[in-house]
């Protein structure tokens, strides 16, 4: 029997997390009181952050298959074949909370155990996206935050090597407290050469690989399982300290021990790290693990078992070695200057065994922590409707012109130059498409091979209609991946929300999860990874739900691909997909009318598809190299945006369907692309849609310096860009109010 | 030719170099920091951007005195090349073998954009297939490029006209706002008393590909084997 020096308390159980009930089925399936350090397992194994269980029964509903899918969720990051014997390996995952109490130590470390995940999988990362919520601009923490989680993630991916390609930046005062960090990375591995966590065999070393342990990020992921108070900042010591130089290292060891086929099965130690890799890796394997702590390489003296079981320190491996080749996998990590130690074995037990001092400290079941800790169905509330808001009762601005300028410089439209150009986008030679697209495309090698690659959300429309904003968060990464040209293959979600114990935010989490699965169905898009975030909320109140969709789509030939600048005069503009004019829930509605309100656009997955393929279509038979998606802000902004991109203006003659001409510019309605082509293709382009039932319009024609509007004066270039590259400098030098 | 890259901890942009110098027709081996020798008839060293050894000191300092910088040393002063780009440049500033230092960005912030620079000088092995007061087009990615050296080294500088590259405009005019790091004259990047070693802050090998931003980068890879081929 194994000693306890202190007792189990309820405080102490409570401290740890654990709800009274959890911590009664704990004692009995081990029918004893445990040690202390046992609760600390359990405690880790069993938060939301590990166990996922207030979602789980949801995310089975989600399509996660297709014949090209090679891995889906369950493992570090999904792999998907992209042709040619190569597969690509991507997740996405959040750092939220670390973030808000230490902006850049937490956005840098996040950004670190993604890319972890990825090369854990024996892929080299070629590309890294994020998704990033702030809140108010007027919140006197935002500009602090801001400029903290952006040289976090520059910081490490930058230093790291990794090209950081794209993402999205937006602003909400429901972040107030609780902002959103959001990192995804992509890598490229051979399919036969695909790594898993799964231990295999009997007694077979397990190897501790990387930077030392230390006391940071004790109960990490508890914290991140975590309502917010006042008092968070003061958890500050639980936030773990990146360091990019030794994940550098630990890659170029890992892929190199991974060739010499010395490596059975690997876990990054992320969030609870010895505790979660070691059981994860067992329960995966169907075994048994055993461990000695006095051979954990230390970085201070005297850590108890409690400590190291626990520690979140950064960059760290552990891996189960073919018997016999430990001196071949020493050799390299002790090159790449790394500590490497013999900490355990595989058993056939099924009981996770700690040892300590000669002592065993914690005995329990692996399974059960694992891959089969607790499972709840939380009650959920159905989800709230708003009224359709018809496009005539949305008042007209003085000048349409004037509206885009604002809308263009608005926070959430505005140029995110200021955060891209903190990030190496550029390393690796490869970014065909640079920050600033609808997609980022990185070319695969040499070529000509190609992914596009997005991440997307639209929270105020989940906040509206959860299903209907899944739907939606799903569909615009789909589009955004076919406005460049690319084949969109499969998403990895970062599910952010509030409290799954409130039945409202558990409602949204269950809606948004419905609306993500029918969108991920009806465009062949399935889920290969992810990521849940629950109890987003401060002081009771709750973040915009924020299921974040990272897409990738390969492009068979990158030199086939669109980009959203004007390239010529003369060119016409088409618009693509239908527009009712849809201005609930719309920027426009919200920033210049100053309305958040209203029903979302719905998405119409068959025309989705109808006409994404039908765009792809003209991009691949190099008909049009000019496309943009409309989103926020609508047609307007994207013709701003295209006509800003490429310094050539535009001239729309009137508005070509019946509606308010404010509700055809700044409506939402989905599914629309806009394209430039030759004027002489135009017809046949027509033709070809018509025969399509897609809905098709000519509606201007580039040309000159400035945008004109119907019935309006034109508005320079020049006056759009500046107002639309001036305000995020300008915000982040001023002083804080 | 035959070009050596030095991999240090921490190097990153190694396989970026060695992609534009294979491009070019050379051929590429690469050299660990422990490394007391260079590979034999190695014609160019270069040092690759990154972040060596983290760059937890001052950027380049440790790597300016590891092992395999002594061999580096010898062979520039053999007359040999060598190419010092980012990290690389930093690291040849700390290792003596160019003057000067590169300080944090004017904005104390690391910054990635395509950037364009003035080729002063078309007569050195790195830069003959340029013409006269060509504008290129490379990319920067750094944090500390802000080149910064006493005025008595700035004068010499310029009066032995070893000013490689300057910031400048598409037009090819020095301006201060094409100076975004806040170098001093605009400097990107300065050669060796004998012209055979060049440290710039920008990326050519990053522009040696018609999809990915342009080719300007290509000219300084065809020189370095054009003037080998030619010196063979």
């Amino acid at each position: 029997m194994i000693r306890n020096d202190v007792p189990i308390t309820p405080e102490l159980v409570k401290e740890h997390g654990l709800k009274a009930d959890e911590y009664e089925r704990f004692l009995a399936l081990i029918g004893r009181e445990p040690t202390l350090t046992e609760l600390g397992i359990v405690s880790a194994m069993w938060n939301e952050h590990c166990s996922y269980k207030s979602s789980r029964i949801h995310l089975r509903t989600l399509p996660t298959s297709a014949p090209w899918v090679i891995q889906g969720p369950g493992e570090n990051a999904g792999v998907i074949d992209i042709g040619d014997g190569l597969a690509c390996v991507f997740k996405m995952e959040s750092h939220n909370h670390p973030s808000f109490i230490e902006p850049y130590q937490g956005a840098a470390t996040g950004v670190g155990g993604i890319l972890r995940d990825v090369f854990t999988m024996g892929a080299r990362p070629i590309a890294a996206l994020n998704s990033l919520r702030f809140g108010s601009p007027a919140h006197p923490k935002t500009r602090h935050l801001v400029a903290g989680v952006v040289a976090g993630i520059g910081g490490y991916g930058n230093s790291f090597g990794v090209p950081t390609v794209g993402g999205a930046v937006g602003f909400h005062e429901r972040y107030d407290g609780n902002i959103l960090v959001n990192a995804m990375a992509v890598g490229l591995a051979r399919k036969d050469a695909i790594f898993y966590a799964a231990a295999a065999g009997v007694g077979n070393p397990i190897v501790y690989l990387g930077s030392k342990t230390g006391r940071d990020g004790i109960h990490g992921a508890t914290m991140a399982s975590a309502e917010f108070d006042d008092a968070s900042a003061e958890k500050r010591p639980t936030v773990q300290v990146g360091d990019p130089f030794a994940e550098k290292l630990l890659l170029e060891a890992c892929l190199e021990l991974m060739k010499s086929g010395a490596v059975i099965a690997i876990q990054d130690m992320g969030a609870a790290g010895l505790t979660c890799s070691a059981v994860e890796m067992g329960a995966k394997g169907n075994l048994g693990v055993e461990l000695d702590l006095d051979k954990v390489p230390t970085r201070e003296e005297g850590m108890t078992a409690y400590e190291m079981m626990l520690s979140e320190s950064q960059e760290r491996m552990l891996m189960v070695l073919k018997p016999g080749m430990e001196a071949e996998a020493q050799d390299i990590f002790r090159k790449w200057g790394l500590d490497f130690a013999v900490i355990g074995k595989t058993t056939d037990t099924l009981r996770f065994v700690v040892k300590h001092r000669g002592e065993v400290v914690a005995d329990l079941p692996i399974k059960e922590l694992g891959d089969e800790a607790p499972v709840y169905d939380r009650p959920h509330l159905a989800n709230t409707f708003q009224p359709v808001i018809p496009p005539e009762s949305v008042a007209a601005p003085v000048s349409n012109a004037e509206a885009l300028k604002r809308l263009a410089g608005s926070p959430d439209l505005c140029s995110k130059r200021w955060v891209w150009e903190q990030y190496d986008h550029l390393i690796l030679g490869n970014t065909v498409q640079t920050p600033g697209g609808d997609a980022a495309i990185v070319r695969v090698e040499d070529g000509p091979k190609g992914l596009a690659l997005t991440t997307d959300v639209t929270p105020r429309y989940c906040e509206a209609d959860p299903v209907e904003g899944g739907r939606q968060a799903v569909a615009e990464a789909w589009r955004n991946i076919t406005a460049v040209g690319g084949k969109p293959l499969a998403v990895t979600d970062n599910l952010n929300f509030a409290s799954p114990e409130r039945p409202e935010a558990m409602g949204q989490l269950v809606g948004c999860i419905r609306g993500i699965g029918e969108a991920c169905r009806a465009l062949d898009f399935p889920v290969v990874s992810g990521n849940v975030s629950l109890y987003n909320e401060t002081n009771g109140r709750g973040i915009l739900p924020t299921p974040t969709i990272g897409g990738v789509g390969v492009l068979d030939d990158t030199r086939r691909h669109a980009t959203l600048a004007f390239k010529r005069e003369g060119d016409a503009i088409l618009l693509v997909g239908e527009t009712r004019g849809w201005l609930g829930q719309s920027v426009y509605l919200r920033d210049i009318c100053g309305r958040e309100e209203g029903a979302p656009p719905p998405v119409d997955l068959e025309a989705e598809r109808r006409n994404g393929d039908f765009v792809r279509h003209l991009i691949h038979s190099g008909l049009a190299d000019t496309v943009h998606d409309c989103s926020d802000g609508g047609l307007g902004v994207a013709l701003a945006e295209m006509a800003m991109a490429g310094g050539i203006g535009a001239v729309m003659p009137e508005c070509p369907v019946a509606l308010p001409c404010h509700a055809f510019l700044f409506g939402e309605d989905q599914g629309r692309y806009v394209i430039a082509v030759d004027p002489d293709a135009a017809p046949d382009i027509l033709y070809s849609a018509a025969s399509k039932g897609i809905p098709v319009a000519i509606i201007g024609m580039t040309g000159a310096d400035s945008l004109t509007l119907p019935g309006e004066e034109a508005i320079s270039v020049a006056e759009l860009r500046q107002a639309h590259e001036a305000w995020l400098p300008e915000y982040m030098a001023a002083e804080p109010a | 030719m035959k070009a050596a890259i030095v991999v240090f901890p921490g190097s990153n942009r190694d396989r970026d170099a060695a992609r534009a110098l294979r491009l070019a027709g050379a051929s590429v081996s690469s050299v660990w920091h422990s490394e007391h020798e260079l590979p034999h008839g190695t014609d160019l060293v270069v040092l690759p951007g990154g972040f060596s050894y983290g760059d937890y000191l001052r950027c380049g300092a440790i790597a300016g005195r590891a092992a395999v910088m002594d061999a580096v040393r010898a062979h520039a002063a053999g007359g040999g090349l060598v190419l010092g780009i980012c990290n690389g440049f930093q690291i040849l500033c700390e290792s003596g073998l160019l003057p000067g230092v590169l300080m944090r960005n004017a904005n104390l912030r690391f910054i990635c954009h395509w950037q364009h620079l003035l080729v002063e000088r078309t007569d050195t092995a790195f830069t003959n297939r340029y013409q006269s007061g060509q504008a290129i087009q490379v990319c920067v990615a750094h944090g500390e490029g802000n080149y910064f050296a006493d005025a008595d080294t700035v004068r010499r500088l310029e009066a032995e006209n070893r000013v490689a590259f300057r910031y400048c405009d598409p037009d090819g005019n020095i301006t201060a706002d094409a100076n975004r790091n806040g170098s001093l004259n605009s400097i990107a990047g300065i050669y060796s008393e004998k012209l055979n070693v060049l440290g710039l802050m920008p990326h050519p090998e990053n522009l040696v590909d018609p999809l990915v931003g342009g080719i300007d980068g290509r000219g300084m890879f065809e020189s370095l084997t054009g003037s080998l081929a030619k010196a063979a």
